[in-house]
C-alpha cells in the first residue's frame, strides 16, 4: 500500500488543470510543463526502484478493500512503462516549444497534452477493467484534442475517422466489459483473474474465449494490429510532429499494454486465443513491412514501422515462455523510444525542407552532419544492430520463438528487421546522400535547437543497449510477474 | 424480461450499424449515439434484471438488484455524452472548413499540410 503510484497520474492532472488558467502567458505554461514533468520522471524512477526491491505495489483508492473499490497496481511492467512515458512526455515537450506553433501554445495545448499523459499513466497503473476504460476514454479525448487542433483541413478530415474508429472501439470496449462482468461477476482484474481460474478448470468455458476475441478487437483498434490497422496511416499523418511523435510512441503502445495484460492475465488457459494472436501479429509484421517498403513519403514510412514493432511485440507475447515475454517487455520500451526520437528526427527534416516526400530532399547530410548521423544511429537502433537497443528484445523474442517451436514466427521476426532497416535507410540514402539542395524557408528552421530532444532519446537507446546485462533484471522481473498471474493476484487481494 | 431487452438491444446495434454506413456525417453521429447506447443497456441487463430492496450490505442480499452495473452506466452515458458532443461540434466545423458532409468526399490524403 503505497500512495506513491498515484503521483504520475495526478501531477499531469493538476499540470492541466492550472495550465488551462495560463493559455494567455506561454513562458509560464512552459516552465510549469516542464516542472511538472520531471517531477513526474523522477516519481515514477522512485516507483521502479520501490517495485524492484519490494514487489508489486497496490493502492486502494479511498481505502475500499480490493474487489469492491478501484485498486491501482503498479507491477514491473506498469512502472517501466510509466517511467518511459513521463520520459518520452518530458522530451516531446522540449520538442513542441519551438515547433508547436504560439496559436497552438495559446489553445491549450500543453493542457491537454497532460491530458493525455493523464490517461496514458492511468491506463498502465490501474487494476480495474472499467477503470481502465474510463482512463482509455480520458486518453483518447485528449487524442482527439491534439489531433484536432490547428483546423487544417487535413487535420478535421482525419480527426473525423479517428474520432469514428474510437467511438466504435468504445462501445465495443463497454459490451466486453458487459459480457464479462456478466460472467466473473467481478471488474477488478486480480479478482477476475483468480475467477476466471477456478471456473477454467477444466478448460476455458466458450464464452471467455468469445470475450478474448472481443478484447483483442478492441485493444487491436487501438494499437494497431492486422487487420485493424487500416486508420493508422491516415489519421497518424494529420497531427504536427511532436503529437504524431506522442501518439506513435504511447498511443499504440496502451492497446499493447493492455493485450498483453488480459491475455496474460485472464485468458492464459485458452490456447487458442494465443493461436489467433500469434497468427495476426505475424501478419501485422509481413503488411507493416510491406507497407514501410511501398511509400516514398518519410512520415508513412515510419508509421508503417510502428505497425511491425507491434506485430514484433504481440508475437513475443503470444509465445510466452520467460525468453520470449523478457524480450517483449524489452522491445517495448525500445520501441516507444526509438519510435518517438525518429518521429522528432522526421520532423526536423520537415522543418527543413517543408516536405515529407523523399523525392523531394537530398543531400542534408552536408549542412546537417549532426541531424544525419543521429538518424543514422536511430535507424540501425530500429533495425536491432547490436550494440543498440532494439538488438537484445528483438533476440530474445526470436530465442523464445525457437524455444516454443514457432519456427515460422521467429524467422518471420527476423527477416522483417532486414526490411525494416531497408526501410528506414531508404530515407538515409534518399534524404541524406545525394545532390546537395537548397529549400525555401529553409534559415528560419531551428534545426538545432530542435535537435536536442531526439538526441536525448538515441543516447538512452544508445545506453538501453549497452547497459542490457544491468537493466536485464528489471525485465526479468516484469516477464515474472507476467508469467505468474497468482503473484499479480497476491499481491492485490492479500493484504 | 432479459430477451425483451436483448431485443432492444439487438435492434438498437442494427439501426446504428445501419445509420453509421450512410455517407451523411449527421446519421453517422447519430448512429454512434445508437451504438454507445445499445452498450448501455447490454450493461445494464448484464448485471440481471430483478426488482427488489435497496441494495445495502447485510439485510436481503438475495432480492436486491446489483448496483454496479449502473454506476458503470452513468460513467459511460457521461463519456459518450462528452465525445457525442465533442463530435457534433467537429462536424459542424468540418462542414464549415471542408464544405461538405459527406463522407464520401473525405477520402484520401492531400499534400498541403
Amino acid at each position: 500500500m503505497t500512495n506513491l503510484i498515484i503521483l504520475p497520474i495526478l501531477i499531469p492532472l493538476f499540470t492541466g488543470a492550472i495550465l488551462i488558467f495560463l493559455n494567455k502567458t506561454i513562458m509560464a505554461q512552459r516552465v510549469v510543463a516542464v516542472i511538472s514533468s520531471i517531477s513526474t520522471i523522477i516519481v515514477s524512477w522512485l516507483v521502479v526502484q520501490k517495485v524492484r526491491e519490494v514487489g508489486i505495489q497496490s493502492l486502494k483508492v479511498s481505502s475500499w478493500d480490493a474487489p469492491f473499490g478501484i485498486t491501482l497496481v503498479s507491477d514491473m511492467l506498469a512502472a517501466l512503462l510509466v517511467l518511459t512515458t513521463s520520459v518520452i512526455g518530458f522530451v516531446c515537450l522540449i520538442y513542441s516549444f519551438k515547433s508547436i506553433g504560439k496559436e497552438r501554445e495559446e489553445h491549450y495545448y500543453y493542457a491537454v497534452y497532460n491530458f493525455l499523459l493523464v490517461g496514458v499513466n492511468g491506463a498502465f497503473t490501474t487494476g480495474d477493467i472499467f477503470n481502465l476504460f474510463v482512463f482509455f476514454e480520458v486518453m483518447l479525448m485528449s487524442s482527439y484534442v491534439l489531433l484536432v487542433l490547428g483546423g487544417t483541413k487535413l487535420q478535421l478530415r482525419e480527426s473525423i475517422k479517428y474520432l469514428l474508429v474510437n467511438v466504435i472501439s468504445s462501445a465495443l470496449f463497454v459490451i466486453a466489459v458487459a459480457y464479462l462482468y456478466s460472467v466473473v461477476g467481478t471488474l477488478n482484474m486480480a479478482h477476475i483473474s483468480a475467477r476466471i481460474s477456478e471456473i477454467s478448470v477444466n478448460g476455458m468455458p466458450g464464452i471467455l474465449t468469445v470475450i478474448a476475441v472481443l478484447f483483442l478487437i478492441v485493444f487491436g483498434l487501438k494499437g494497431a494490429i492486422f487487420p485493424l490497422y487500416f486508420w493508422m496511416p491516415g489519421s497518424y499523418y494529420a497531427p504536427p510532429v511532436p503529437v504524431l511523435a506522442l501518439f506513435g510512441a504511447l498511443l499504440t503502445k496502451v492497446g499493447v499494454y493492455s493485450i498483453t495484460r488480459t491475455y496474460t492475465l485472464f485468458f492464459y488457459h485458452d490456447m487458442d486465443a494465443f493461436g489467433l494472436l500469434s497468427v495476426l501479429a505475424i501478419l501485422s509484421i509481413v503488411l507493416g513491412v510491406i507497407g514501410a517498403i511501398a511509400f516514398w513519403d518519410m512520415k508513412k514510412i515510419i508509421i508503417y514501422n510502428i505497425i511491425v514493432a507491434v506485430g514484433v511485440i504481440l508475437y513475443g507475447v503470444s509465445v510466452s515462455n520467460t525468453a520470449s515475454i523478457t524480450g517483449a517487455v524489452n522491445y517495448l520500451i525500445h520501441d516507444m523510444i526509438i519510435k518517438a526520437a525518429l518521429f522528432l528526427l522526421i520532423g526536423i527534416v520537415i522543418s527543413i525542407t517543408g516536405t515529407s516526400d523523399l523525392r523531394n530532399v537530398s543531400g542534408l547530410m552536408n549542412r546537417y552532419p549532426g541531424l544525419g548521423w543521429t538518424f543514422f544511429i536511430a535507424a540501425i537502433a530500429l533495425a536491432g544492430i547490436p550494440p543498440l537497443s532494439g538488438f537484445v528484445g528483438k533476440l530474445l523474442i526470436v530465442k523464445g520463438g525457437f524455444e516454443g517451436e514457432s519456427i515460422f514466427g521467429a524467422s518471420v521476426v527476423l527477416m522483417s528487421s532486414l526490411l525494416v532497416l531497408f526501410s528506414v535507410m531508404k530515407i538515409f540514402i534518399n534524404g541524406f546522400w545525394g545532390l546537395d539542395r537548397t529549400y525555401a524557408g529553409e534559415e528560419k528552421a531551428p534545426a538545432r535547437y530542435l535537435l536536442v530532444a531526439p538526441i536525448v532519446l538515441v543516447v538512452i537507446s544508445a545506453l538501453y543497449g549497452i547497459g542490457s546485462e544491468s537493466i536485464l533484471p528489471y525485465f526479468t522481473q516484469a516477464a515474472d510477474t507476467l508469467l505468474n498471474p497468482d503473484s499479480y493476484i497476491d499481491a492485490v487481494l492479500k493484504e | 424480461m432479459e430477451i425483451v431487452m436483448a431485443i432492444v438491444i439487438g435492434i438498437l446495434f442494427m439501426t446504428a450499424t445501419y445509420l453509421m454506413l450512410s455517407k451523411s456525417l449527421l446519421r453517422i453521429i447519430v448512429g454512434t449515439g445508437l451504438l454507445s447506447h445499445g452498450a448501455h443497456l447490454l450493461i445494464l441487463t448484464m448485471g440481471g434484471l430483478k426488482r427488489g430492496d435497496a441494495p445495502i450490505l447485510g439485510g436481503n442480499a438475495e432480492s436486491y438488484t446489483d448496483p454496479l452495473p449502473q454506476a458503470l452506466i452513468l460513467t459511460a452515458i457521461v463519456i459518450s455524452f462528452g465525445v457525442t458532443a465533442f463530435f457534433l461540434v467537429l462536424a459542424y466545423r468540418s462542414y464549415q472548413e471542408l464544405g461538405t458532409d459527406n463522407v464520401e468526399e473525405m477520402r484520401g490524403t492531400e499534400k498541403d499540410d
